[in-house]
């Protein structure tokens, strides 16, 4: 039995380093630290240690050439999932650009919310350690941020920090979505200051406190049931604040045209500093959803949802999103990866299906092809990105599983493609 | 395998070499001298009447890092006009302005480019910048490690710590970061903007810490030359674009005392507020400090007409010009208290009379610095104009007729603001060679690459003479990479993959122990976990590192 300290989790989205893990023979235990995220994800234990040809079990070599073969003479395979690390989304765009695929990231009809508004007007964002020691306001938009992040308050909000003398002065306030539990509550005993709307009104509530902010007359008395004063006192603090952070999750924001209160959200954020400093912090990225958009956008120009069909990549939000081009009949092949998450199974489809997946994963219609990985920071080495996009942090190979990396698998096929297409 | 390389014309500024005509010998990746005695030749290329120079350097493009990828996700519009399709050999990809990794490393070989250095490593981002230069095919690379505006070295300051602790701090951050240098970036600027300050002049004081610019450059060019790392302090100033500027640089290159100091993108940082638009050049008096101040080293930033987009550290100025972004869209950062990051498109039109001028004042500048040998190519890619546009730079240079035409279609008011038609000087193949191998690669600090004496590596470009030096250089005729060819007749017929070059300078181990109570208290990720690993880099059997050494210390 040994234990690892300083271990970085892949799977919270928020980078946390600081688990102690105990490993034993193949048992992993968090023994500090641990969240409800993180604890489940590093434990869970391996189950398939053998891949699978139609539910038959086979050496690795035979799974990989299956799978090859079933790619052979596709004419548009997609490759949904991508949930992996970065050398994992490596051998994942080369396979793509091997074969012609599309290549979407599963959570990426959430992550396009934020992208739209990225393309169409930017935004002035922040990172984790600068909310840590400058963040004096924090304005959480429709979002549930303990639910996201277990440790969050804990770690980011209720420490020491360099510049503000005592961090449970930090103003917290939530508009939408109501706190889960308490973790809001400052240590000294200071609430959040909760505006409670439905999601579904933010985009007239968000609207209104753009407007109050830039000085515009509002001539209501409520919006969604939330009073203008409150409105403007929101706006006033976030005019008065020296470093102002307004944070949303995109999936929370669970209605058409999102995109578009994020970007009056990262607009007023702009508006905001045209006088004092004030900072968007988008929540998200778990699981290895912004490493997907980073490697994909190094590799091709564009973040997600890539056709190589034509040769080069193609960019389309809409079109290329896995469900629909399996259930439109335009997709005949699939190839899911996921080496993170037990419960993201594969959609069902009638097309010959590979899974490369974490150790675990069970299956309604068993695939043509499964071949079990070991996940990344607890069977191989390997870099995750944290969900304020800056950051890389270098995973931990925690025990010897003896389990193939996604990298290796996706190589593995793309290689003997690359063979045959030259002989 | 012995390669023999028969009868080229030689610029060989590294050895002496101008224009000569002489045999090269490869074996084994390198340059070695004409074997003794009986020799057999695996392969030989006839190089009559062709001009033979090394791998060109590329010493600042922005080819690594989050803002460059923060540039191409803001810009599928620009990817979707130059889709680059998948072949036998190369990757698929897009190009223009903010090029895929893999398109990067092919379009640098195809023009003769054989590395190219990262300017901008943020140390909390330097696993990404490593990342992606780890997808750039052929290319060799490395990174100059940002530092000035983190809290921990104006903390430093604050406490007046001496030299020795802030020499330590440095070494320590360039063996994290994996870098060959240092850069500051609008120095203690970028911190400043975090405290709602929009500008800082090199005498003014960050509002939280009271230390100035000028002080900050102080201590890390010290630094820097203490360690011994080759390349000087790489340093883009303070008040960048800004009108006026040409006082703070001068200033700068006077305040720097005598230590060695690299101007980077010296173009947006010299010009004066004369004429009915107040904007003038100010190269007179810039290249007079140059060429007489022997510790300055600069590159230009040239600008050129087109659609780009503006990735940098400097979150302040480029907050401060997000009101010129074309198409209108753009980005900050603040980043983990340690730097930051701006993105801003931009269109530089030749009708526009402050683009029009920002061009004639780069090339004013390349043509009134007198030492080649201190004085590089760039446009600052993609900053200034995608660094494909090297070649039409180069022809601007060399061919006086050709800069004049073009001088004269820009805005009237700026040709009328420039000295560029009266000057008559035209680079030649040997100061060409000097400003991207030679000069570049001693600038670095680079040891075996550069030059094309027995012992260097062999990275090599042959070109066909042609008066119109644009297709000469867009298009060589055979590149070689560690003595493999490369590309044949600009077009990449085989890939390998190139090494990180990188320093290791000492320090006292004794400072991980206020590094970790920082970290743990402050930042948001473990000391230990913050440091990069040389497994990194190999452990997907394609990266590698090359220690350089550093200067003796007197």
């Amino acid at each position: 039995m040994s234990e690892i300290t300083e271990v970085p989790s892949p799977f919270c989205g928020i980078g946390t380093d600081d688990l102690t893990i105990q490993v034993d023979g193949l048992k992993i235990s968090v023994v500090e630290n641990g969240c409800a995220v993180n604890t489940p994800a590093f434990e869970q234990p391996i189950i398939d240690r053998k891949a699978r040809i139609n539910g038959k079990e086979v050496e690795l070599n035979e799974a990989i050439s299956h799978a090859a073969s079933l790619l052979k003479n596709t004419n548009y395979p997609v490759i949904g999932g991508c949930a992996t690390d970065v050398n994992g989304m490596r051998g994942l765009l080369a396979l793509a650009d091997r074969t012609g695929a599309v290549v979407d990231n599963m959570n990426f009809n959430n992550a396009r919310k934020n992208l739209l508004a990225l393309q169409d007007s930017g935004w002035m964002n922040t990172t984790l350690a600068e909310v840590k020691n400058r963040c004096d306001l924090l304005l959480i938009v429709g979002a549930d941020l303990e639910g996201f992040a277990p440790r969050f308050f804990e770690k980011y909000l209720w420490n020491e920090a360099m510049f503000l003398e005592n961090t449970s002065d930090r103003d917290i306030i939530y508009l939408g979505t109501k706190p889960s539990g308490n973790a809001s509550t400052s240590p000294n005993g200071k609430t959040a200051h909760v505006f409670e709307c439905e999601n579904e009104s933010l985009p007239e509530v968000v609207a209104v406190l753009r407007a109050l902010v830039k000085g515009q007359p509002i001539h209501a008395e409520n919006v969604a049931g939330i009073s203008i004063a409150d409105l403007t006192a929101i706006a006033d603090k976030l005019k008065t604040a020296k470093y102002g952070v307004v944070t949303w999750a995109a999936g929370a924001l669970n209605y058409s045209h999102a995109e578009l209160t994020v970007q009056t959200i990262c607009e007023m954020v702009k508006d905001v500093n045209q006088t004092t400093r004030c900072s968007g912090f988008p929540l998200g990225g778990k699981e290895g959803d912004q490493t997907a958009n980073q490697v994909c956008g190094w590799t091709t120009g564009y973040a997600a949802r890539v056709s190589f069909a034509k040769g080069y990549p193609e960019y389309d939000p809409f079109l290329f999103e896995t469900n629909e081009l399996l259930n439109n009949g335009e997709a005949d092949a699939l190839v899911w990866v996921n080496a993170f998450n037990v419960q993201a199974n594969p959609p069902k489809t009638n097309v010959p299906t590979i899974v490369v997946a974490r150790s675990g994963m069970t299956f309604e219609q068993e695939p043509d092809v499964f071949i079990p990985v070991g996940t990344p920071a607890i069977d191989h080495e390997g870099h995750a990105f944290r969900l304020d996009n800056v950051v890389a942090i270098r995973l931990k190979k925690l025990r010897d599983s003896g389990l193939p990396s996604t990298a290796e698998v996706l190589n593995a096929i793309e290689q003997v493609l690359r063979e045959e297409s030259i002989c | 395998m012995l390669i023999k390389l028969t009868g080229g014309t030689v610029y060989d500024p590294a050895s002496g070499v101008d224009g000569k005509q002489q045999d090269i010998y490869i074996q084994n990746g390198k340059i070695i001298d004409k074997p003794t005695g009986e020799f057999l030749v695996t392969k030989e290329y006839d190089l009559k009447g062709k001009v033979v120079m090394s791998g060109a350097i590329d010493m600042h493009t922005h080819i690594g890092g989050g803002k460059g990828n923060i540039a191409r996700t803001l810009l599928p519009e620009d990817h979707r006009q130059d889709p680059v399709a998948s072949n036998d050999v190369c990757r698929s990809g897009c190009g223009h302005a903010m090029p895929s990794t893999f398109v990067t490393g092919y379009r640098y070989a195809e023009m003769g480019y054989t590395a190219g250095f990262e300017p901008a490593l943020l140390p909390i981002n330097a696993r990404q910048a490593h990342m992606e230069m780890g997808d750039i095919p052929i290319l060799d690379k490395g990174g100059y490690v940002m530092l000035g505006s983190d809290d921990y070295l104006l903390r430093m300051l604050t406490a007046k710590k001496d030299q020795k602790a802030i020499n330590d701090y440095v070494a320590w951050t360039m063996q994290s970061a994996k870098a060959i240098g240092v850069k500051v970036v609008n120095p203690g600027g970028i911190n400043a903007f975090k405290f709602n300050q929009r500008k800082l002049d090199l005498d003014e004081q960050n509002s939280h810490y009271g230390v100035t610019p000028r002080e900050i450059l102080r201590v890390l060019a010290t630094a820097v030359k203490e360690i011994g790392v080759s390349h000087p302090l790489h340093v883009h100033g303070c008040n960048l674009g800004v009108p006026g500027n040409m006082d703070t640089t001068l200033d700068t290159i006077q305040g720097i005392g005598g230590l060695p100091m690299h101007l980077t993108h010296i173009q947006f940082h010299s010009y004066g507020t004369e004429g009915d638009f107040k904007f003038s050049s100010g190269v007179a008096k810039i290249a007079e400090a140059i060429n007489k101040n022997k510790n300055i080293t600069i590159d230009v930033g040239q600008i050129l007409f087109g659609q780009t987009v503006t990735a940098s550290g400097d979150n302040m100025r480029q907050h401060a010009n997000h009101k010129f972004a074309s198409p209108n869209k753009w980005v900050t950062m603040d980043i983990e208290c340690d730097a930051g990051c701006g993105v801003v498109p931009f269109k530089y039109k030749d009708k526009n009379f402050v683009n029009a001028l920002q061009w004639a004042i780069g090339l004013e500048t390349f043509l009134l610095v007198e030492d080649p040998w201190r004085i590089f190519l760039t446009t600052d890619h993609p900053n200034g104009a995608p660094f494909t546009s090297y070649p039409h730079l180069i022809r601007l240079l060399m061919d006086r007729t050709f800069r004049n035409d073009v001088l004269s279609t820009i805005h009237p008011e700026a040709q009328k603001m420039t000295t560029l038609a009266s000057i008559e000087r035209e680079y030649t193949l040997q100061e060409i060679a000097i400003m991207t191998r030679a000069g570049a690669a001693k600038l670095i600090g680079l040891q075996n690459r550069g030059g094309l004496s027995a012992g260097n590596w062999a990275d090599i470009t042959i070109y066909t003479d042609n008066v119109d030096r644009q297709k000469m250089f867009e298009k060589p005729d055979y590149v070689f990479k560690d003595g493999e060819v490369v590309v044949i007749d600009g077009k990449v017929v085989h890939t390998k993959w190139g090494t990180t070059h990188i320093v290791k300078p000492d320090y006292d181990k004794s400072i991980e122990k206020d590094l970790k109570a920082y970290f743990d208290k402050y930042l948001t990720m473990k000391v230990d976990n913050f440091r990069m690993s040389d497994d990194e880099f190999t452990e997907d059997g394609r990266g590698s590192l090359t220690v350089h050494d550093l200067k003796a210390v007197a």
